[in-house]
C-alpha cells in the first residue's frame, strides 16, 4: 500500500477546501462506547459548533465519518454503506486504541483490530476513551490537514480500491442470503 | 415590465439571500447563547452553503434533480413578487393570492424532489410537511380573508401603506390583537420552527425530507430554504406588523421578528405531527374565526 504524498491542487480545491475545513458535518456512527465522549463535546463545555462542527442525520449530508470505539466485524458491513453512501470529499477519523490496534478486544473473534485496512482513515485518535479535549485537539488537527490538502484519504480509497475490497471480503467473507428477494 | 424589472428582481433574490444567510448565522450564535456555548462565526451558514455547492453529487433519477431545480425557481420566483418596503421589482403583481399560488410551485417542487429520491423516511418527511402545511395554512387564510373583506384590497404593498403613519397602535396586530396572535403562531409552523418542526425531526425521520440530499443538491435545498424564509417572514411583516416606511426600518423589523421566532423557538420542545394538527385546528383556528366574525359582524377594525 503506497501513500500518497503529491499535492497540486487547482484554485478551486484551494477555495473549496477552505470551505470544507471550515464547515465539517459529522456522520457520528455510535459503534462503541466512544459514543459517550461526544454529547460533552458538542454541548456548552467544550461547543464544537465553534469549530462550525455539527452532527447530521445521514450519511448524504455528511463529510466525516467518525468511528467511535470498537468495531465489530458484523457493523463493518454497514460502516462500509454508509461511507460509500457519502459524497466525495469525505473524511474518516478512528476513536481510541480499538480502531488503532484493537484495544482491550484484540483477541476477539467478533472486532476487527487495524481500522485501516477496510477504510481510509485520515486522522487516529489515542486513548481509552479519547477525553473530550483530545477531540477538540484532533479535531482543530482536521481542519489544518483539510485545509493543506492533505486529507487525501478519499482519493486513496478511489486508487486502491481492489485492496480495500480484497480486505473488506476477508474479513466480511461471502453471504448468502435466502428470501424471497434474492435467489 | 421593463428591462430594468428583471435586473431589480435578479437583485432582490441576490439582496434577499445574503440579509437572510447573514441573519440565519447571527441567529445561530444567538441559539448558542442560549445554550450558554459560544456558537459559530456569523458567516458561517454562508461556509455551509458554499461547502455543500463545492461537493460531489449524485442523482436519483430525474424526478429528483426536476423537483429539485423547480422547487429553488419557483421560490427564487415568489421573491421577486414580495414588497419590500414598499418597493416592488414588478408593480401591481403582489397580490397575496399570486404570492400563495407561486409560492406552492417550490413546495410541490420540494415534495416532488424529496419523494423521487425513493427513501422511506423522505416520503414521511413529505407527508408530515404537507399535512403542517394545511395545518397552518386554513388559520392563516382565515385572518388574511378577514384583512381583504376589511381593507378591501388584496395588495399585500398596500395592506402595509393602510398600517403606517399611526405608529405602532396602527399595526393589524395591535389593530387586530387576536389576528396577530394567530399570524404568528402560524410563522412559526410556517419557518419549521419548533414546536411544529416534526417533519424535519433529525433523531425521529433522519430530517425528513433532506435525508437523501447531498452535495450540490443540499446546497440548493440550504439557498432554497433561506429564500423560504426571506418570504414567510416579510409576508407576515406587510400583513401585521407595517412591513417598513424605510428599507433600514424594513430589515430592522424582520431581523427583530426572525430573531423572536428563533429565541423562542430555543426554548420548545416539538409536537407530534397530529398535536401540531390538533392544535392549530384548535387553537389558532378559533382565535381566527372569532377574529373574523367580530371584523364582518361587530365591526372591529372600522
Amino acid at each position: 500500500m503506497q501513500v500518497t504524498t503529491k499535492n497540486d491542487r487547482s484554485l478551486w480545491e484551494v477555495i473549496g477546501d477552505y470551505f470544507r475545513a471550515n464547515s465539517i458535518w459529522m456522520k457520528w456512527y455510535c459503534t462503541g462506547c466512544g459514543a459517550i465522549e461526544m454529547p460533552p463535546t458538542m454541548t456548552s463545555r467544550f461547543d464544537m459548533e465553534q469549530l462550525g462542527m455539527g452532527p447530521m442525520a445521514t450519511p448524504r449530508q455528511a463529510d466525516v465519518l467518525l468511528i467511535t470505539g470498537y468495531l465489530s466485524t458484523k457493523t463493518l458491513r454497514r460502516v462500509i454503506y454508509s461511507y460509500e453512501q457519502m459524497q466525495d470529499p469525505k473524511y474518516v477519523v478512528g476513536f481510541g486504541s480499538c480502531t488503532l490496534n484493537g484495544g482491550i478486544y484484540y483477541d476477539s473473534y467478533a472486532t476487527i483490530n487495524q481500522l485501516d485496512q477496510y477504510l481510509p482513515v485520515d486522522l487516529y485518535i489515542a486513548g481509552c476513551m479519547p477525553r473530550p479535549e483530545a477531540i477538540m485537539n484532533s479535531f482543530a488537527t482536521l481542519i489544518e490537514m483539510i485545509k493543506k490538502g492533505e486529507a487525501r484519504g478519499w482519493k486513496h480509497y478511489q486508487e486502491n480500491y481492489d485492496w480495500y475490497k480484497a480486505n473488506q471480503m476477508d474479513s466480511l467473507g461471502e453471504v448468502i442470503i435466502h428470501d424471497e428477494f434474492h435467489e | 415590465m421593463t428591462l430594468m424589472s428583471f435586473v431589480y428582481g435578479f437583485l432582490a433574490i441576490l439582496g434577499a439571500f445574503v440579509f437572510q444567510t447573514s441573519l440565519t448565522g447571527i441567529n445561530r450564535k444567538v441559539t448558542a447563547r442560549l445554550q450558554k456555548r459560544r456558537g459559530p462565526k456569523w458567516y458561517q451558514q454562508f461556509i455551509d452553503i458554499f461547502k455543500a455547492f463545492s461537493k460531489s453529487s449524485i442523482t436519483h433519477g430525474w424526478v429528483y434533480d426536476f423537483g429539485a431545480i423547480m422547487a429553488l425557481g419557483g421560490i427564487a420566483a415568489t421573491v421577486i413578487f414580495i414588497p419590500v418596503a414598499g418597493f416592488q421589482s414588478f408593480p401591481g403583481l403582489d397580490n397575496i393570492f399570486v404570492i400563495s399560488y407561486v409560492l406552492a410551485v417550490g413546495m410541490l417542487g420540494m415534495a416532488m424532489s424529496a419523494a423521487g429520491s425513493g427513501n422511506p423516511w423522505a416520503s414521511i418527511g413529505v407527508s408530515r410537511a404537507l399535512t403542517n402545511m394545511l395545518a397552518y395554512d386554513i388559520p392563516f387564510m382565515v385572518i388574511v380573508f378577514t384583512l381583504i373583506y376589511q381593507h378591501q384590497t388584496g395588495s399585500v404593498s398596500e395592506l402595509a401603506a393602510l398600517q403606517q403613519g399611526a405608529g405602532i397602535w396602527g399595526w393589524n396586530a395591535f389593530q387586530l390583537p387576536l389576528g396577530g396572535l394567530v399570524a404568528v403562531i402560524a410563522l412559526f409552523g410556517m419557518l419549521g420552527k419548533k414546536p411544529f418542526d416534526s417533519f424535519i425531526a433529525p433523531a425521529e425521520i433522519a430530517s425528513g425530507p433532506m435525508v437523501e440530499y447531498g452535495g450540490k443538491q443540499l446546497g440548493m435545498m440550504f439557498t432554497l430554504h433561506e429564500l423560504m424564509t426571506f418570504i414567510e417572514v416579510s409576508l407576515i411583516l406587510n400583513l401585521f406588523f407595517g412591513g417598513g416606511e424605510t428599507l433600514w426600518v424594513y430589515l430592522l423589523k424582520y431581523a427583530v421578528l426572525y430573531t423572536f421566532t428563533n429565541i423562542v423557538s430555543g426554548v420548545m420542545p416539538r409536537f407530534k405531527i397530529d398535536q401540531a394538527v390538533t392544535f392549530f385546528y384548535k387553537v389558532p383556528l378559533g382565535l381566527a374565526l372569532v377574529q373574523g366574525l367580530l371584523v364582518i359582524f361587530g365591526g372591529w377594525g372600522y
